[in-house]
């Protein structure tokens, strides 16, 4: 038996290193960050427009209206794409379709994002400057290119959440009469609703925090966006453009831009997570 | 007036019907654009030969090689982590505050972008712990970045092993390592793959983790501790700084390939491990 308990420990011990890995994570981005943040202090640094590493300005305003724009757009193309096909996988298609396209949107998943930006770039980006005017690097562009990368994400959360509803219910509906739409609709997405709104605030996530396809579209201009065809810069565009040479104070910027951004996301994360595990709560009750 | 239910639910379908459409247009597109483009120019010696003038010229052998080490390694250490974590979650403990917090963790890490991860291990493992830009530091952000990808999907497929498996395990004398070892491992192995697949899918296409912590170096990598270039990232810097667009496609089409071989692999297995399990 003495066997049996040195393997409970090692498996113990080893499962927490996902936990551990996040502590640190947090503890370096922090560690790094904070220190800036406390000398501009954390409102200038984030509402002030001027970001001129050179003579130690640093502030992120525009930069986090970038994020929060391309967010935006991002989320209003995957949502209303992402649920369209999940609600067709779920409610209106013969397993057939359902083998075709559901391994279809794992691969959209999967391909990069450097692929998806230049995609972007070589196609979308000349698209939109020639029909709709503007440099085409853009808010547009980027909140494109970003919703077709999020739309897999809110498609298999929103499956499984169409899913884990109870069969009865749809039964229930249609034998009182109500048409497979109506069912769907007024029965189904409203009690999967819990699990919807993690699939949105989880592609949100992956929206802000994507780097690689928004540097290539967004055109990355320092100035507050006042159009969806201007040029923007997001948290994770400042970040990875200027890391390469970055060095002393504004190196700590930009990992304070990081802790801006972490905390972003952080609190994304914990909305989603309580949200759907209310859901399973709810689930296991009934 | 009103319109009747059944046209609205055939406006609805027809609706659905055009995004999903259009969802899969997309990807076919991006797909056959990207290898139209570049397959051409994917020839033996592109393959086979190191790059000359910063790319511009010659082949990506190197950006080959790194890709294979960074993603590897990085598989490598994170599958007995993630595969520990998801047997002690499932099989050695009951559901509490320590499980919670355990998968509380691993949702969290799931869902932080891969550029923090890239300024965590640039800052951890680059500086702090001396390793420098090389692969060792890529593969060990990369390892931690697709941790949980590896520890759900494990979970899972150890979940659909039928209980009585282990019951038959147990009545037969076994222990409890021995049950997990040999009876729900061996089932599940077709569903651990599926993630550890998936795992290196993922490490191959990342760029702004492995860009701040792999480094861009051109050269053939000869150890863990060289700087390495992978191919999505020399796929970005091609492109971005317009070094050679014929370059840049046929260093994409390969990308695409691996990316679209490791899917199939992924979704072979996952067929192997419903019909073994069910």
């Amino acid at each position: 038996m003495r066997g049996e308990t040195v393997i409970r420990w090692v498996l113990r011990v080893t499962a927490l290193s996902a936990l551990s890995g996040l502590a640190l994570i947090t503890a370096f981005i922090f560690k790094e960050g904070v220190p800036v943040i406390a000398k501009i202090g954390l409102v200038d640094f984030i509402f002030s427009g001027d970001w001129y590493p050179m003579e130690g300005q640093f502030g992120i305003f525009p930069m986090i209206v970038g994020s929060l724009a391309v967010t935006g757009g991002a989320m209003v193309i995957g949502v209303v794409f992402g649920l369209g096909c999940a609600v067709l996988l779920t409610q209106f298609s013969s397993p057939r379709v359902i083998s075709i396209v559901k391994p279809s949107i794992e691969l959209l998943a999967g391909i990069p994002s450097v692929v998806f930006g230049f995609i972007g770039v070589v196609i979308l980006v000349p698209f939109i400057r020639d029909t709709l005017g503007g440099p085409g690097l853009s808010v547009l562009a980027a909140s494109i290119v970003l919703g077709v990368m999020v739309l897999p994400t809110v498609t298999s959360i929103s499956v499984d959440a169409l899913q884990a509803v109870p069969r009865s219910y749809r039964e229930g509906s249609i034998a009182l009469g109500a048409t497979e739409w109506q069912t769907t609709h007024r029965v189904i997405l409203k009690a999967a609703r819990s699990g919807i709104v993690a699939a949105v605030i989880l592609g949100m996530g992956r929206a802000v925090g994507e780097t690689m396809a928004v540097i290539m579209v967004a055109g990355n201009t320092l100035d507050v966006p006042h159009s969806l065809l201007d040029p923007v810069r997001t948290l994770t565009s400042n970040i990875a453009l200027e890391m390469g040479y970055a060095a002393g104070e504004h190196r700590q910027a930009l990992f304070a831009t990081g802790v801006v951004l972490f905390v972003i996301i952080m609190v994304l994360n914990t909305i989603a997570l309580t949200v759907s595990r209310r859901r399973a709560r709810r689930e296991q009750a009934r | 007036m009103r319109i009747h239910p059944h046209i609205t639910q055939r406006l609805a379908v027809i609706a659905m019907w055009t995004l999903t459409a259009i969802t899969l247009g997309v990807l076919l597109f991006i797909i056959a654009y990207i290898l139209a483009h570049g397959l051409p120019h994917v020839t033996w010696r592109f393959l086979t030969e190191s790059p000359e003038s910063m790319g511009r010229e010659g082949g990506v052998l190197p950006m080959i090689v790194g890709t294979l080490w960074v993603a590897g390694l990085a598989v490598v250490i994170a599958a007995p982590v993630g595969v520990a974590t998801a047997i002690y979650l499932t099989e050695y403990t009951r559901e509490g505050r320590l499980t919670w917090i355990i998968r509380f963790g691993a949702d969290c890490l799931a869902g932080i972008p891969s550029i923090i991860f890239g300024l965590f291990g640039f800052v951890f493992f680059v500086i702090t712990l001396g390793m420098g830009l090389s692969i060792l530091s890529g593969a060990l952000t990369l390892a931690l970045m697709v941790l949980p990808t590896i520890i759900r999907t494990s979970e899972e497929a150890i979940r659909a092993v039928p209980q009585a498996y282990r019951d038959v395990s147990y009545g037969l004398g076994s222990t409890r390592w021995q049950m997990v070892t040999q009876v729900v491992l061996k089932s599940a192995l077709p569903g651990i793959g599926t993630g550890v697949v998936l795992a290196i899918g993922r490490s191959i296409s990342e760029t702004a983790a492995v860009m701040l912590t792999a480094g861009s170096a051109l050269g053939l990598p000869r150890s863990i501790f060289d700087s390495s270039r992978t191919m999505a990232l020399h796929f970005y810097i091609l492109s971005r700084e317009g070094i050679s667009m014929t370059n840049a496609y046929a260093m994409a089409s390969v990308l695409i390939l691996a990316i679209l071989a490791i899917n199939l692999a992924a979704y072979w297995l996952m067929r192997r491990f419903v019909a073994k399990v069910a």
